[in-house]
C-alpha cells in the first residue's frame, strides 16, 4: 500500500499548483461570534437546547440534586448510571438513598455489554462546556465517564456549570485550549436527543442514540 | 440517440407520483435552509471564510495529508492509502479477515457507496448492514441512495411501511413515522451489540491534530465508531482541513446549508482508538484514504475547485434538473449539479457519466447556494468543452479527464466552424438572417429529436438589424 501512498502524493505534488502558501481570508473572525453578556448567553443556550427537544433545568449549585431527584421520580427510573469518582457523582453517591439504584461503569464495556444495553434506565454525566450559539453541550469522555454513557442508555442527563457556557465553538476551543491540552480519544458535541428526518423530512426522535436529553444547569 | 442517461431520464419523467413527492421534500429542505440564513451579511462573511479554508486545504493537499497522517498515526490511528476503489475494498476485506469478522455495521458514507463496499464484501461472504435510517430503507429496497443527505428521499411513508413489514413480518404494518423508526431502532440494537466491526465515513480530517470529524443526527455513526472492537473510516483525500479552528465555521455552514439546522445532534470527533485508561471505544481505528481520480482532478487549476465540496447537498436541492429527474436518473453515486461535474471527471467521458455535464440548464442556482462557492456552471461549461475538444493541445493544457475529445463529431465541428465564419462576416450574416426571416413559414415543423418534445422555432418577421433601422437606431 506504500506504493499507493507514494503515487498519490507524487501526483498531487506534480499538480498544477506548486504554490503552497496558505490562502488568506480577510474574515478571520467567526462572523457569528456574537459576544453576549453572561445572562443572555445562558438564555440563548437554554432556548436553543429547548428548540431541539432537550429538557433544560435552570438550577443552581444548591438545587441541582433536588432537580435530579425530581427527574428520576418523574420517570420512575429504576436505576441510574453515574460515576462515584467525579465531583458531581460523589455528591450523588453521598445521598444514595434519595436516588434509584446507582450503577458505576467500573469495568470495560466487554464485561457488561448486555446489562448496559438492556438494564440501564438512564445515565448522568458531567459536561466539559456548553455552547450558546448552537445550544450544545461538550462531552469529554474519560475513564470515569466513558463514551457509551451518553450513547446507549435511553435517557441521558447532563450536568453543566453555567460558568462553562461559551458563545461559540471557536471560543470554547480557544479558551479551553483544545489543541494544546490534548483531547480525549473522543470528543462529542451534543445538541439534543438522537433524531432523524429520513422519512419524508419529518422529524422523529430517539432513532439510535438516547431518546431523551436532559440538561441541568448549575 | 438513446444513451443510458437519456433512457434513465425518459423513465424518470414518466413517474409522476415520485416526482411530485420528490418536489415536496426538496421544497421542505430548501425552506429549512432558507429559514436558517436570516443574516445575509454574516452568511456571506462565513462563506468567504469557508471558501478560503477549502481553497487553502486543496492547494496544500499533499502537505496537509502528510501532516494529518503523522498526527493520526501518533494518536494510534492506522492510516491506509488506496488509489482505486478496488484497493480500498481490499483493505477493508483484509481487516475483516484478520479479525475473522463476517459482518459489519455501517454508518452513512458516500465514499463507501463510491467503493461499492457492500457488494464487494458480499461477494466474499461478508454482510454489511446499513444503520442510518434512510440508508437502511434503501438497502431493504435493494436500491441506491437518491440523495446525498436524504438517501430515501424518493420513498413515501406508505412504501417504507410496506418494505419494513415485508422484511419483518413479525412487526405489525404501521405507517406512523415514529413507530417505523422505533421498530428499526429495536432491530438495530442487537446488531450494534454484536458487531465485530463498524464502518463509517468522515466529514473532515483535521491535519493539525489528526482528528476525524463526523456529523450526524441519529447516533448510528457514534454507535458504529464506539461499540465494535474495530472501527474502519473511509474517506476521500480531499476532506482534509488544516486547523482545528477551521472546523467551527465549516460545521456551521455545512449543517445549515444541508438541512437548515444550526448544528447536528452529534458532532463526533475521533482522536484515537481506546487508550489504556478508557473503558470503551474500538481497540483499532483504521482510516482509508481514497484517491480514485481526485489527485488527477487536483492537476487542473479550474477543475480542482470540484474538490472544495463539503457535500452539503444544497446544489442538489436547488437544481431544476434534479427536481425533474430525481437522483437515480444520474446513474451515479452523487447526483445533482455536484455529481454532474464530479462523476464525469472521475469516470471519464467514455463512461455513462460522461454525459452528465449535459444535465444542466446553466441557470446558476447551484453556484448561488453553494456554501463554498464552487463555480459549478463554469465547470460544466468547461467539461462540455473538454468532451469535444481537439486533442492536440500543448503540454501544459494536457487534458486531465479521460476520454477528453471523445464526444467530438466532425460534422458538428464543421457546422460550428461555418457558423463562426458567418458570424465574423457581417455581409454574409445579414443576408443569411434575412433569408431565415423570409422563409419563416416554410421551415419544417418536424426537426427530429428537437421537436419531439418542443414546438419548432419560428424566426421573427424581420431581423434585429431591420428592426433597429426602422426605429432609426444606429447599430453602432
Ligand atoms: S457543490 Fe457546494 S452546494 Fe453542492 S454539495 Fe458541494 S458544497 Fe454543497
Amino acid at each position: 500500500m506504500n506504493d499507493a501512498r507514494k503515487t498519490i502524493l507524487d501526483r498531487l505534488r506534480l499538480a498544477h499548483c506548486p504554490d503552497s502558501t496558505p490562502v488568506k481570508c480577510d474574515d478571520q473572525n467567526d462572523p457569528v461570534d456574537s459576544v453576549l453578556g453572561s445572562d443572555e448567553r445562558i438564555d440563548c443556550f437554554i432556548n436553543r437546547m429547548r428548540a431541539v427537544r432537550t429538557e433544560v433545568h435552570d438550577a443552581s449549585h444548591d438545587s441541582w440534586l433536588d432537580i435530579l431527584h425530581g427527574v428520576c421520580q418523574a420517570r420512575s427510573l429504576n436505576n441510574l448510571l453515574v460515576s462515584p469518582h467525579t465531583r458531581w457523582g460523589a455528591m450523588i453517591y453521598a445521598e444514595i438513598r434519595r436516588f434509584p439504584a446507582l450503577k458505576d461503569y467500573s469495568q470495560t464495556i466487554e464485561d457488561w455489554k448486555p446489562e448496559l444495553f438492556t438494564a440501564v434506565d438512564a445515565a448522568v454525566t458531567g459536561a466539559y462546556g456548553g455552547i450558546a450559539e448552537t445550544g450544545t453541550v461538550i462531552l469529554w469522555p474519560d475513564a470515569h465517564e466513558p463514551r457509551a454513557m451518553s450513547l446507549v442508555p435511553p435517557i441521558h442527563v447532563v450536568l453543566l456549570e453555567k460558568s462553562r457556557i461559551y458563545n461559540s465553538l471557536t471560543e470554547a476551543m480557544r479558551i479551553q485550549n483544545w489543541t494544546l491540552t490534548g483531547m480525549p480519544s473522543n470528543v462529542i458535541l451534543l445538541s439534543g436527543p438522537s433524531k432523524s428526518a429520513d422519512i419524508e423530512q419529518t422529524m422523529t426522535y430517539g432513532v439510535h442514540g438516547p431518546k431523551e436529553l436532559i440538561v441541568i444547569l448549575m | 440517440m438513446s444513451t443510458e442517461f437519456r433512457s434513465n431520464v425518459a423513465h424518470a419523467l414518466k413517474q409522476d407520483a415520485v416526482q411530485t413527492h420528490l418536489r415536496t421534500v426538496v421544497d421542505r429542505l430548501r425552506a429549512h435552509r432558507q429559514g436558517a440564513l436570516s443574516d445575509d451579511a454574516a452568511f456571506e462573511q462565513l462563506r468567504n471564510r469557508c471558501e478560503a479554508i477549502r481553497a487553502d486545504a486543496i492547494r496544500r493537499l499533499p502537505d496537509l495529508l502528510e501532516q494529518f497522517e503523522s498526527n493520526a498515526q501518533r494518536n494510534g490511528i492506522q492510516v491506509h492509502w488506496a488509489e482505486t476503489t478496488l484497493q480500498a475494498n481490499q483493505i477493508v476485506l483484509g481487516i475483516m479477515q484478520q479479525h475473522r469478522a463476517t459482518f459489519l455495521v455501517k454508518g452513512k458514507s458516500m465514499v463507501s457507496e463510491e467503493m461499492g463496499v457492500n457488494a464487494f464484501l458480499q461477494s466474499h461472504g461478508i454482510d454489511c448492514l446499513e444503520t442510518d435510517l434512510g440508508e437502511f430503507i434503501v438497502q431493504l429496497a435493494d436500491e441506491k441512495p437518491a440523495h446525498i443527505i436524504v438517501p430515501a428521499i424518493h420513498k413515501k411513508r406508505r412504501e417504507i411501511a410496506r418494505l419494513i413489514h415485508g422484511h419483518f413480518p413479525g412487526l405489525p404494518y404501521n405507517e406512523d413515522i415514529e413507530t417505523l423508526a422505533q421498530s428499526v431502532r429495536h432491530f438495530m440494537r442487537d446488531k450494534f451489540r454484536a458487531a465485530p466491526v463498524g464502518l463509517t465515513g468522515v466529514n473532515f480530517m483535521v491535519a493539525e491534530t489528526g482528528t476525524l470529524c463526523l456529523v450526524e443526527n441519529e447516533g448510528n455513526g457514534r454507535l458504529c465508531s464506539t461499540l465494535p472492537p474495530v472501527h474502519i473510516a473511509v474517506t476521500g483525500i480531499e476532506k482534509v482541513i488544516a486547523r482545528l479552528d477551521d472546523l467551527p465555521p465549516l460545521l456551521n455552514l455545512l449543517t445549515r446549508s444541508a438541512t437548515g439546522q444550526p448544528i447536528t445532534a452529534y458532532v463526533n470527533m475521533i482522536n484515537s482508538p481506546r487508550r489504556p485508561d478508557d473503558k470503551d471505544g474500538p481497540d483499532e481505528v483504521h482510516l482509508i484514504l481514497l484517491d480514485n481520480g481526485r489527485s488527477r482532478i487536483a492537476g487542473d487549476p479550474e477543475l480542482l475547485e470540484t474538490l472544495h465540496c463539503i457535500r452539503c447537498g444544497a446544489c442538489i436541492n436547488h437544481c431544476p434538473v434534479y427536481r425533474q429527474i430525481g437522483g437515480h436518473a444520474y446513474g451515479t453515486v452523487i447526483p445533482g449539479p455536484i455529481g454532474a461535474i464530479l462523476e464525469p471527471q472521475k469516470q471519464g467521458f467514455n463512461a455513462a457519466a460522461g454525459e452528465l455535464p449535459q444535465a444542466s440548464t446553466l441557470c446558476g442556482a447551484c453556484a448561488e447556494v453553494c456554501p463554498v462557492r464552487i463555480p459549478i456552471p463554469a465547470i460544466i461549461n468547461r467539461l462540455r468543452w473538454e468532451s469535444v475538444r481537439k486533442n492536440q493541445q500543448s503540454q501544459n493544457s494536457r487534458p486531465v479527464v479521460p476520454g477528453a475529445g471523445s464526444g467530438r463529431k466532425p460534422l458538428e465541428a464543421l457546422i460550428w466552424k461555418i457558423w463562426a465564419w458567418c458570424c465574423t462576416h457581417p455581409g454574409i450574416y445579414n443576408r443569411l438572417t434575412k433569408l431565415a426571416t423570409r422563409l419563416r413559414n416554410r421551415l419544417p415543423a418536424d426537426m427530429g429529436v428537437w421537436t419531439a418534445v418542443r414546438k419548432a422555432p419560428k424566426p421573427a418577421q424581420a431581423t434585429l438589424h431591420e428592426h433597429l433601422r426602422t426605429m432609426n437606431i444606429d447599430h453602432e
